[in-house]
């Protein structure tokens, strides 16, 4: 019988994303949240850029000592949540599936097409060449984070580390620019996720049902 | 068009009808009124409505849980990196609570450094009897909380040294100070072992100037800039949790390098 529910490409047929990542892709919103506001109340304490603060009511914690209660909250949802869903993707070949390979060529398509707004979307189920870059960078930056942020959280105990990063200034300078890279990510991120609201729903509720090999793809649902 | 976010399957419309009498009994003006007298609570108490006590109380649970994680990381032989004397700062950088015009000098010759707590002798110490003890001299970083740092170099004698010298008990939990400018702190007792945890005296070859703690003030390379009280008056060795300035307010504790 679930043969047969199977190739009516019915609701056990498998989605786009499902339920665990969709479970992890929100906890790593909010994670991201609480680290990069939390963070920015931190920064704020000792600026990096002569001049430049983030204003209060965009900092988590009412001043240094809660904003770092919550970063040392957050790192660990970040961390464990961050390494589950590694594991994931790398057991289940998901991220290898869905962010390799990407060709130069695709890359300059995908960018050309852009500049010309004539961006293909109406197929959410495969990543273009920029969303597979920018997937990658971002998570390569969230790594970066973690490994910034232990270097500067324990620079005795990790000084190996530190001096592989150029030192405790040059460990908090690329810790700020590893939260830019990420912040500069969410905000392309969530623009285009409103302008293709279908992405959003797909992340809620799983997403259409993906093609199996050698078939095309079913429409969603009955 | 049809909303993307209207699901593929609508609910029976048969649960709604069986709820039809809970539903009714939802009162919005109920609701409005109970949001008001909240707001007004709040507005009452003081209460931060940024920092709930719910919330407060769940962030420090995990702030002491993490106090315990940094002592597992915590490596009694891992020595901080040191520098050349060339590089110290000349003069340190000041911090306090308050403003380094409101430092208020300590007379070295009537100081005395009084010991309590699980400390065999406890007779007060001079400045000349502890710099009667075998010295050591660090360059070493100094992290702030807030972020920055300098390189500084200390002279004085280790603070295990000294705890081994006055027969204080070295299982104990914590070593607490009390300061001439009201600043209690206190490290945990395996920080106060490490070799680079001394009872300073000196600063780049020089008398520790007022401000940065004359007489003596403890400088320990695994600690932050915080849990480096200055003008130390009188030492505790206890099994009893002894907090600190900071650490009243939110804090770390541990705040190990």
């Amino acid at each position: 019988m679930s043969a047969a529910v199977t190739a009516r490409g019915g609701r056990t047929g498998r989605r786009l994303h499902p339920l665990p990542v969709r479970i992890m892709h929100w906890i790593n919103a909010v994670a991201m949240l609480i680290m990069i506001t939390s963070g920015w109340g931190i920064y704020d304490d000792d600026v990096i850029i002569r001049g430049f603060h983030f204003a209060k009511f965009l900092r988590l914690g009412d001043w240094a000592a809660w904003s770092l209660n919550w970063h040392f909250a957050g790192m660990w949802l970040l961390a464990i949540n961050g390494l589950i869903y590694l594991g994931y993707g790398v057991v289940t070949g998901r991220l290898r599936e869905r962010l390799l390979p990407i060709r130069v060529s695709e890359l300059l398509h995908t960018v050309r097409e852009t500049l010309h707004f004539r961006l293909e979307h109406a197929d959410i189920t495969t990543y273009n060449a920029v969303q597979k870059l920018l997937y990658i960078i971002v998570i390569l930056a969230g790594i970066s984070q973690v490994v910034t942020g232990l270097a500067i959280w324990k620079p005795v105990q990790f000084s190996g580390l530190v001096s592989l990063l150029g030192g405790f200034q040059s460990a908090r300078v690329l810790h700020f620019i590893g939260m830019a890279v990420i912040f500069g990510f969410l905000v392309l991120h969530v623009v285009l996720a409103l302008l293709v609201p279908r992405t959003i729903w797909a992340m809620l509720a799983g997403g259409p049902v993906l093609a199996q090999p050698g078939s095309r793809a079913k429409a969603p649902g009955p | 068009m049809r909303s993307p976010f209207r699901p593929d399957d609508v609910p029976d419309p048969a649960i709604l009808d069986n709820h039809r009498p809970l539903i009714k009994s939802f009162e919005r003006r109920g609701l409005i009124r109970r949001g008001l007298s909240l707001g007004a609570l709040v507005m009452l108490t003081g209460c931060d409505v940024k920092r709930p006590e719910a919330v407060e109380s769940a962030l420090l649970a995990i702030s002491r849980f993490n106090d315990e994680v940094q002592a597992l990381l915590f490596d009694p032989n891992k020595l901080a990196p040191t520098y050349p004397a060339s590089m110290i700062l000349k003069p340190p950088k000041f911090n306090a609570y308050y403003d380094v015009m409101d430092v208020k000098p300590v007379n070295g010759a009537t100081w005395r450094l009084e010991l309590s707590g699980l400390i065999a002798d406890r007779r007060p110490w001079t400045i000349q009897d502890l710099q009667a003890l075998p010295q050591r001299t660090i360059v070493i970083k100094h992290i702030c909380v807030e972020g920055w740092s300098y390189i500084g170099g200390w002279t004085g004698v280790p603070l295990r040294t000294f705890l081994q010298h006055v027969g204080a008990d070295l299982r104990a939990k914590y070593v607490a100070f009390k300061t001439a400018d009201d600043y209690p702190s206190s490290i945990d007792m395996a920080s106060a072992l490490h070799p680079q945890t001394l009872l300073a005296t000196e600063y780049a070859g020089e008398t520790l100037a007022d401000p940065f703690g004359y007489p003596m003030r403890l400088r320990t390379a695994v600690k932050l800039g915080y849990k480096n009280p200055k003008w130390v008056t009188a030492i505790e060795v206890t099994n009893k949790y002894p907090g600190g300035y900071w650490e009243s307010r939110g804090f770390s504790w541990f705040a190990g390098l």
